[in-house]
Order: C-alpha cells, then sequence, then structure tokens
C-alpha cells in the first residue's frame, strides 16, 4: 500500500483538508487518482524501500553530525595534499556572500529578476581577465578539466585540426577527463618529459609537431608543481606549426608569476578553487577559460558569456548574454559549440569576492607566502637522510616532489606513521608515476606556519632519517 | 482609523531592490586593502630569500594586476547589496521555473554542509579519514539504486548536462567494447527533452535524429519506428518531456531500441513528480540520471555547483565514471576498477563529484523518507495539475496536446491567443511578472510552442502561494488588454529597465568585461 506523509514541514500542501480540496477542485478523490497517464503495469505497489524519515531536524541533525565525525579533516590535521585541491585560506566574506539564500537558490533567471547574479558573474569575468591579463573569461565551467577539454576542442573547431598534444606530467585524472571528452575527434598524446627536470622534452615535441596538431597544452605550474621555465619556446614552435597554444593555470600564482598571455598562450585556462572556495572533498572545484576578444575566439566558447548593455534609461547599467546563440541554450541545439547547462556559477561569484578583496597588493603577497613557505619546508626536508626534497632541482611554487628513495621506505609506509601523528603526507606518486621512485608531491600555502613546517620535518626525520 | 484593506491578492507595491550598484572596479580607491593576507614568518622569508631569482625573467610578473583596492565593508556592501538585487528562491516564489524544480532548499542541510567535516576534507585524504563522507555517498547510491532500479550510480558529473555527456560517453564505451562503436553512431532524442539531449551526445561524434511529437504530444512512434535501426547507439528522452507529458507507450520505445540492439538513456531532470510513483527500470531504460541540485532540493547556487547523478543497470558497471565506492563489511573504499578495463569511460571530471551536494541530498532524502519522497511526487503533481485547470479557464491561456488529460509535474503553456488579441508576447508578461516578485521560464529554443510559458510549481508552494500566481497572471492578462503598452514596456519596479541588447552579437560593440567596456566605450 502506498502511503504519503501529511504535514510534512516541506510540503505545504500536503496538509489533508487542503489536499482533500484540491482534489476536489480537479473532481478526484484521492492521490491515487494522480498520475492517470502513466500505465499501470510500470507504476509501484508498494513505498520504495529507503529509510524512514527522522522524526525530527533535530534527529537529523544529530545524525549527519555523528556521519561527519567520522571524518578526519585538515583543521583538525596538518595537511600537505595538494594536486588539483589545495588548501588556502578563504576570507570570512566569501562564505558570508556565498551563503546568501539569494544568491545560493538563484538559478535561471532573466537580468531584471537576477540583476544580481549576471552583474557579479560579469564581474567576476572581468576580474579573472585583470588576473590572467586577457579581454574574455566564461561563466565558470564544472573545473580545471572540462576548462581545458573545452580549450582544446575550440581550438580544434578553429584550425579544424585533429592532434593534441598535452605534458607527460600531467594529472592522470585531467588526461583521463581530455581522453573521454576528446575522442573520437581527437587524438591526445603526451610530449615526454625530462627526467632531470620533469620540463617537457623539446626534442620530443618537435618530432610530434606538425600541420596536424590542433593545440599544445602544457600547465604553469605544472602537476608536479615545478614552473615549465620553456614556456616562450614551447608556445614559439607550437605556433611555427600553426598551432594554438592552450596553457593551464593555477591563478593563486599569478600575483608573482607572469601571465600566459605574455609568453604567447592563445587560451588560458584553470581551477578558481585556490580563490576563495574550500576544498569540499572535491566540490570546490570550478574551471575558468580565457581568451583575446577576437570573435575567432569568442565564438568558440560553449559558455555563457555575460556582457555589460545599456537599458532604456540613461544612466542604468544592464547585463545580458553575449552571442547566445553560440550556446546549446540557442536555436542551433546540437549544432552549437558543444553544450551548456549548470555548471559552477557560485563558485564564479566567489571567486570573484575573493579578488575583489585581494587587490593586486593581496595577490603579490599571497603568491610571495606560498613560494617563501614551500622553498623553507623543501630547504627542512632536504636536511633529512635520505629525503630528495624538490626531486626537480627547478623553480616551483606550491607543490614540489618528495623522493623518499633514500630512506628505504615506501611513501605509504611513511604516510601510515604521519597519519598516526594527525599529519597528511603528500600523494604518493609511486602508481601514477612509477619512474619517480617512492616520490611524493607535497603541497605547502600561505597556511602554513613555520611551526607546522618544523613539525612536519620533525615527524619524517623521526619516521624515515 | 480603520482596518487596512489587504483583500487585494496581487502584490502591486512590490519593488525589487535597486541600489544602481557601481560595476565594482568603479569603487577602486588606491590603498584601500579588502584582506590581511598571511605572511610568511621572518626567519623563513629569510631561509626562503629571493623565491623568483630562480625564474626566467618571461615567468615573472612584471605588471600589477588591475584588480580593484576596495575595503572589506565595502566590498561587503557590494556583493550584499547584488544579492539583494537577486531573486533567488528563498524570497521568491518559485512557480514559473518550469523544467527546473526550484523547490525548498533546506536550511539545515546547508548548514550541515558547511562544517569543517565537510568544507575542510581534501579529495586525497587516506580513506580510512574519510568514512563519513563515503558512507554518505554508498547511502545515497544506494538510495538511488532503489529510487529508479537501476543497479550503480556515479555521482561525478557536475549537472544534467554532463550527465548526459556521461551517458553518451557510456554508449560509446558499451559499443568500442563490442567491436559496433563505428556502426553504431546515431542517438536518438525529441524536440521536447532538453537541448542537452542532443548537444552533449553530439560532442561524443554522434549523429542527432530528432522525433517530432505527434498530434496529442507523444514521441510519434510512427516515426521512431522508421529511425531506429542498426545505427542506434541510444535513445535519450525525458518523460515527461517538457510539455509535462506522460509518453504512456514508453515500453514500446524502449522495447524497440533494445529489439534494435541500442542503449536507452532516460533524462531524469523531470523526476520530481514521479519519485515513488514509477522508476527508470521498470520503464526499459539502461541507464538515466537525475538533477540533485533540482528533484533532491540542494540548491541551484545561480547555476552551480551541481550534480547529475547517473545510474546504470549491471550490464554497462564497467563504463560508468569512477571510481565508485564500495562497502567491504567493515569499511568504505574507492573502486578503481573501471581505470583498468580497456573501454572504462575513467572520468568526467576531477574527483569525484559534488561532495557537499551529495551530502544535502542524502540529509533530504533522510529527512523524507518513502513516503515524504511519495508525497513530493503527488503533491508537485496536484499543485501542477491544479494550476493547470484553473489557468485554462482563461480565454488567453492554452495548452496544445491531451486535452482534459492530466499532466505531470509541468505544463508548457501558449500565449498565443493573448498575443493575437493584444499584441502582448509572452515575453512582455514574463518582464511584467517581475514587477510583482515573480518570474516564469518560456522554453527552450526554438518555440515549438508559440508564445510558450513552462510551468512547474513543485512541492514547494502552499494553494495561496499558487493562487496569488494566477492572480498575478490574471491582473497582466486583464491589463494586456486595457493598456497593452504598460505590458510592453515592462518592468517597471525591477533592478533595471529593458536592456538594450543590439550589440550583444556584434563583436565590435559587445563587451564582456570591464576592460573590453572601456576600450570599446571611451
Amino acid at each position: 500500500m502506498l502511503q504519503g506523509f501529511k504535514r510534512h514541514p516541506y510540503i505545504p500542501n500536503s496538509e489533508p483538508s487542503v489536499e482533500a480540496a484540491m482534489l476536489k477542485e480537479l473532481g478526484l478523490s484521492s492521490l491515487e487518482d494522480l498520475h492517470a497517464e502513466v500505465p499501470e503495469e510500470i507504476k509501484l505497489k508498494e513505498n520504495m524501500n529507503l529509510p524512514p524519515a527522522f522524526a525530527s531536524e533535530m534527529d537529523l541533525k544529530k545524525h549527519l553530525i555523528s556521519l561527519l565525525r567520522k571524518n578526519a579533516h585538515c583543521e583538525d590535521n596538518l595537511n600537505f595534499l595538494g594536486a588539483g585541491c589545495w588548501q588556502h585560506y578563504v576570507p570570512a566574506v566569501c562564505d558570508e556572500i556565498n551563503g546568501r539564500g539569494e544568491f545560493l537558490t538563484a538559478y535561471g533567471g532573466e537580468s531584471y529578476n537576477d540583476f544580481g547574479r549576471f552583474q557579479t558573474l560579469f564581474e567576476y569575468e572581468s576580474l579573472v581577465a585583470e588576473l590572467v591579463d586577457m579581454e574574455v573569461v566564461n561563466v565558470p565551467t564544472f573545473d580545471w578539466s572540462q576548462a581545458a577539454a573545452t580549450a582544446l576542442r575550440m581550438a580544434g573547431r578553429i584550425n579544424g585540426r585533429k592532434r593534441l598534444l598535452v605534458p607527460a606530467t600531467l594529472d592522470p585524472q585531467k588526461l583521463m577527463v581530455f581522453k573521454n571528452y576528446c575522442q573520437p575527434r581527437h587524438q591526445v598524446e603526451q610530449v615526454a618529459y625530462l627526467a632531470s627536470s620533469g620540463l617537457m622534452d623539446i626534442a620530443a615535441l618537435r618530432s610530434k609537431l606538425g600541420q596536424d596538431v590542433a593545440a599544445v597544452y602544457f600547465e604553469n605550474p605544472s602537476y608536479l608543481g615545478f614552473v615549465e621555465t620553456q614556456a616562450e619556446e614551447i608556445a614559439a614552435l607550437a605556433h611555427e606549426a600553426g598551432a594554438e597554444v592552450v596553457v593551464g593555470v593555477d591563478p593563486i600564482s599569478l600575483g608573482v608569476l607572469a601571465p600566459p598571455v605574455s609568453y604567447g598562450a592563445d587560451i588560458v585556462c584553470g581551477e578558481l578553487q585556490p580563490l576563495g572556495m574550500h576544498m569540499n572533498y572535491g566540490g570546490g572545484q570550478a574551471g575558468f577559460i580565457a581568451t583575446s576578444d577576437d570573435p575567432k575566439y569568442v565564438m568558440e566558447y560553449p559558455s555563457r558569456l555575460f556582457g555589460i548593455c545599456p537599458t532604456a534609461v540613461p544612466g542604468e547599467y544592464g547585463f545580458g548574454d553575449v552571442a547566445y546563440d553560440r550556446t546549446s541554450f540557442g536555436h542551433h541545439r546540437h549544432e552549437a559549440k558543444e553544450y551548456v547547462g549548470t555548471q559552477a556559477a557560485l563558485w564564479g561569484i566567489t571567486a570573484g569576492v575573493y579578488l575583489a578583496l585581494m587587490g593586486p597588493d593581496g595577490m603579490r603577497e599571497v603568491g610571495q607566502a606560498i613560494m617563501q613557505n614551500a622553498n623553507f619546508a623543501a630547504q627542512l626536508l632536504n636536511k633529512i637522510p635520505g629525503v630528495n626534497a624538490n626531486r626537480f632541482g627547478g623553480a616551483f611554487f606550491k607543490e614540489f616532489i618528495v623522493d623518499f628513495c633514500g630512506t628505504g621506505k615506501t611513501v605509504r609506509e611513511i604516510n601510515q606513521a604521519l597519519l598516526g601523528e594527525g599529519i597528511f603526507g603528500g600523494l604518493d606518486l609511486s602508481g601514477s608515476f612509477p619512474e619517480l621512485g617512492q616520490s611524493a608531491l607535497y603541497c605547502v600555502t600561505e597556511v602554513h606556519s613555520r611551526e607546522d613546517l618544523l613539525r612536519l620535518s620533525a615527524a619524517i626525520s623521526r619516521i624515515a632519517g | 482609523m480603520k482596518k487596512i484593506d489587504r483583500s487585494n491578492k496581487v502584490r502591486t507595491g512590490f519593488h525589487q531592490a535597486k541600489w544602481d550598484e557601481p560595476v565594482i572596479f568603479e569603487l577602486s580607491q588606491a590603498g584601500e586593502r579588502g584582506v590581511l593576507v598571511p605572511q610568511a614568518d621572518p626567519e623563513v622569508q629569510e631561509c626562503a630569500g629571493d623565491v623568483l631569482a630562480g625564474l626566467p625573467p618571461a615567468l615573472i610578473r612584471k605588471t600589477p594586476p588591475a584588480l580593484p583596492e576596495i575595503s572589506q565593508p565595502r566590498v561587503l556592501r557590494h556583493y550584499a547589496r547584488l544579492s539583494q538585487q537577486t531573486l533567488g528562491a528563498d524570497v521568491n516564489m518559485e512557480i514559473g521555473q518550469g523544467t527546473c524544480t526550484v523547490k525548498y532548499s533546506p536550511k539545515i542541510n546547508d548548514q550541515l554542509a558547511r562544517l569543517p567535516g565537510m568544507a575542510e576534507m581534501h579529495p586525497l585524504q587516506d580513506e580510512s579519514t574519510a568514512q563519513g563522507i563515503l558512507e554518505i555517498f554508498h547511502a545515497t547510491d544506494l538510495y538511488m539504486r532503489e529510487i529508479s532500479g537501476m543497479d550503480r550510480f556515479s555521482f561525478q558529473p557536475g549537472g544534467g548536462s554532463q550527465a548526459i555527456l556521461a551517458m553518451a560517453s557510456i554508449a560509446f564505451a558499451y559499443f568500442s567494447s563490442l567491436g559496433e562503436a563505428d556502426k553504431r553512431d546515431e542517438i536518438i532524442t525529441t524536440i521536447y527533452s532538453h537541448p542537452s539531449d542532443a548537444a552533449a551526445p553530439h560532442v561524443k561524434g554522434y549523429k542527432i535524429i530528432y522525433l517530432h511529437p505527434d498530434k496529442d504530444g507523444y514521441p510519434d512512434l510512427e516515426a521512431f519506428k522508421d529511425a531506429v535501426s542498426e545505427r542506434t547507439a541510444g535513445f535519450f528522452v525525458a518523460n515527461p518531456e517538457d510539455t509535462g507529458v506522460y509518453n504512456k507507450r514508453v515500453l514500446e520505445f524502449t522495447k524497440l531500441v533494445h529489439e534494435h540492439g541500442g542503449l536507452t538513456g532516460y533524462d531524469q531532470a523531470n523526476v520530481n513528480g514521479l519519485l515513488g510513483v514509477t522508476r527508470a527500470k521498470e520503464a526499459g531504460f539502461d541507464m538515466c540520471f537525475f538533477n540533485l541540485h533540482k528533484s533532491f532540493s540542494t540548491p541551484h547556487g545561480c547555476g552551480g555547483p551541481a550534480v547529475g547523478a547517473v545510474g546504470v543497470l549491471k550490464h554497462l558497471e564497467r563504463f560508468i565514471p569512477g571510481p565508485l565506492i564500495d562497502f567491504d563489511g567493515e569499511k568504505y573504499c574507492f573502486n578503481y576498477g573501471f581505470a583498468d578495463t580497456e573501454f572504462g569511460i575513467g572520468k568526467v571530471r576531477t574527483f569525484y563529484g559534488a561532495a557537499p551536494v551529495v551530502l544535502k541530498t542524502y540529509a533530504w532524502i533522510r529527512s523524507m523518507g518513502p513516503d515524504g519522497l511519495y508525497q513530493v511526487a503527488k503533491t508537485s503533481v496536484l499543485n501542477n495539475n491544479y494550476m493547470f485547470k484553473k489557468l485554462m479557464e482563461l480565454d488567453v491561456v492554452d495548452a496544445p496536446y491531451i486535452p482534459g488529460k492530466q499532466r505531470v509535474e509541468q505544463v508548457r503553456y501558449t500565449l498565443e491567443k493573448l498575443f493575437e488579441q493584444t499584441g502582448v508576447s509572452t515575453a512582455d508578461v514574463q518582464r511584467r511578472m517581475m514587477d510583482f516578485g515573480m518570474h516564469y521560464w518560456q522554453s527552450h529554443h526554438p518555440y515549438y510552442i508559440p508564445e510558450p510559458m513552462t510551468l512547474e510549481p513543485t512541492e514547494t508552494p502552499s494553494k495561496e502561494d499558487i493562487d496569488e500566481y494566477i492572480a498575478t497572471l490574471k491582473y497582466i492578462f486583464e491589463e494586456a488588454k486595457a493598456d497593452p503598452e504598460h505590458v510592453k514596456s515592462a518592468p517597471h519596479s525591477s533592478v533595471c529597465h529593458q536592456l538594450d541588447e543590439s550589440g550583444m552579437d556584434d563583436p565590435e560593440k559587445w563587451a564582456i568585461t570591464w576592460r573590453t567596456y572601456l576600450k570599446k566605450y571611451k
């Protein structure tokens, strides 16, 4: 027998007398009379086999808190994991704004009822545009992987070519996303890296480049932390071959590191999570794409692009969609550019708030503090016998490889021991990059104090030294 | 003093917040700071030295980014004002966002998702430190299986459209594993399914075949018989479609696809009216997806973060994006098996999906129970059909197809008669609704139904709310007859007046960022 839930606090019209009056209005006598168009043979005859509702909001809260207590988190522990999701300080105003119900619960309204949504996202585009020193930025997509995959397909549409070259040091997760999103139209090929430095092997790049290469993609800083110092040369070689240069970037580095457009990037993309989003177990991700204002690029975006415009009243700002028919929401459906839909708009608004709070000085200072802390951490770890921190030896931003081969211990063993001391050690790379032996990717940011870093090095000394 | 008359149901006194707020760059005052950034310890700074010294000059930023410099209270006030100029579902009766299922998002769930045990978790933490969130993922997977009849769910897709991309990718992987990927290159969908049911499979290289409705608004079965063939990789469809018409011959469609060896994918963005009533499996689908930010109450966030939970039957399990989460009887752990299969699609997103959205979904299901989910379906359908009956009594409103029969959770109406009588279009009425703190959505493009208006009340509004919404529409329809210009020139009480969008398609005129605006308009 199917049962409803009367007087549920989220369902005003589950109140029986109202429900009965509305049914009567329709000439029906019970809820069973609804769904008359659904064939009986596919209707459920019993309520679903799900746990009963909690008796009160308080009971629900207690239950959820008991579940969340089974998690250890990075406020109570000392975290050195990065690899695509990073612990940075989130200014209180970021949480305040993205927690406001007006933004939190808005969706697909028009410029008139959702004016603030349109203006904040236009401002977000404009603020990121200053950070990357480019003219056009999209309303955010799901994450960096998707932003990069779309950037690569944009490149493929621009020049009609098929092959996509990406570095062998790419995040393996991202490579899977690229392959799934770009194949079968495109082939994704990895360019080897130099074992000594991690940098792209220029000879290998030359041998792969040709008139059929749509784009060359690389990142700064790279997935493995180092700065790709050959950026200008890679971009020049790609351009010589007629390929587009797509560069992925960690935006929190751009107060100190050069914006990729300055060394030849045509399309820039990256991850917004460092700009004001909590890690959220990977749920704080959002991706951006940036280009010049040339319609050759602009018309290839699949994303919403919000622009500023006048209104019927002089002196009034308005905001709306630019070139809407590019998108699959427009008149061309599948013949539009890829597809658009719900993605990660609230994180775009938040990234805008972050950049507005930080300003130019804040972005420079946070970049400096990150590099200083990370550099100090590598120095400390390098003093431990058998530990080789910053294995590649070159410049890095906030992540670096710590090679434990000389300790005779595996990363797994070391991380298990660190966990016992309330420390989340760096990501074990021995599975995804076996050629690096027992190496881990450590992430150090502005959240780490000197004491935190001394604690880490003391723990590793005890465990591995 | 006498009693103040409040008998008028229509909010004629409404005016939306209008702050005339500058664009944020205009607030900049050189030297102001919004937040102080943690500095490295002096000893750390000294040891680290000049950290940029090791970089080639080309990799060092020469000119600071031209970000505004604004003190914290001014940043806060700016964004707080812009939030007031946004009619989210917390303040607006969301009856009009058809296909979007904008229902009440419980506050307790948002509060829980902000606790450090959720917000401060790194996705690569050791499994042993993430047992709570993994349990939530796993339990939600089990609930989704029961709600759909599917055998396994992935929460990776970040929205419904990415879930459709995942379904197309699963189809591609499945036929690759059978050596049929080259031969099966077509996806069939309908014009009243979401445009992404066509657009996302096209990204995977599929040819798209659109099915038009028959005279009753059902997908045309005869045309379908002609369309299905050995080239059919999949049939991706919503049911009910955007019209709110439920295709009662759905089993014939799914059976036909299977007879030709194709796969069936159910776009369940419109599932709100079907929870606990009927399921994807019984309707003959091999895979489906749910929008957790729609039917399962998590807030829409101006358009994400979100989850399009994609579920499959057993024979497709090895193609689903991963990792999946298993329970071995003692602990929860990741299952990376997908990565080992030659044809698995791997991933559509970094990490595992928007975990806070999964948490809020879990909390919502636990606050509803099976009887609550059934009540959601029944009340949302009751609300819709109540509003449908009341609106169809108006002489300017119509809704094509199956007259006198029930719709599911939404209806696509036409205001063609109003337009013919008064010259007032649905776009005009839509803008005028905003003068009363309300909104509705017209339709996806192209408009197969003229002058469309798509309404979906969900289970959230009360009868009084629905009556007020209807009364407001009626008020505008009367106004359209008496004073059409007033409706055509709306909005009058919104944040801004009618946009001049004449430059939005012109590369010389469009301005997508503040810097291009300043460059083009000196």
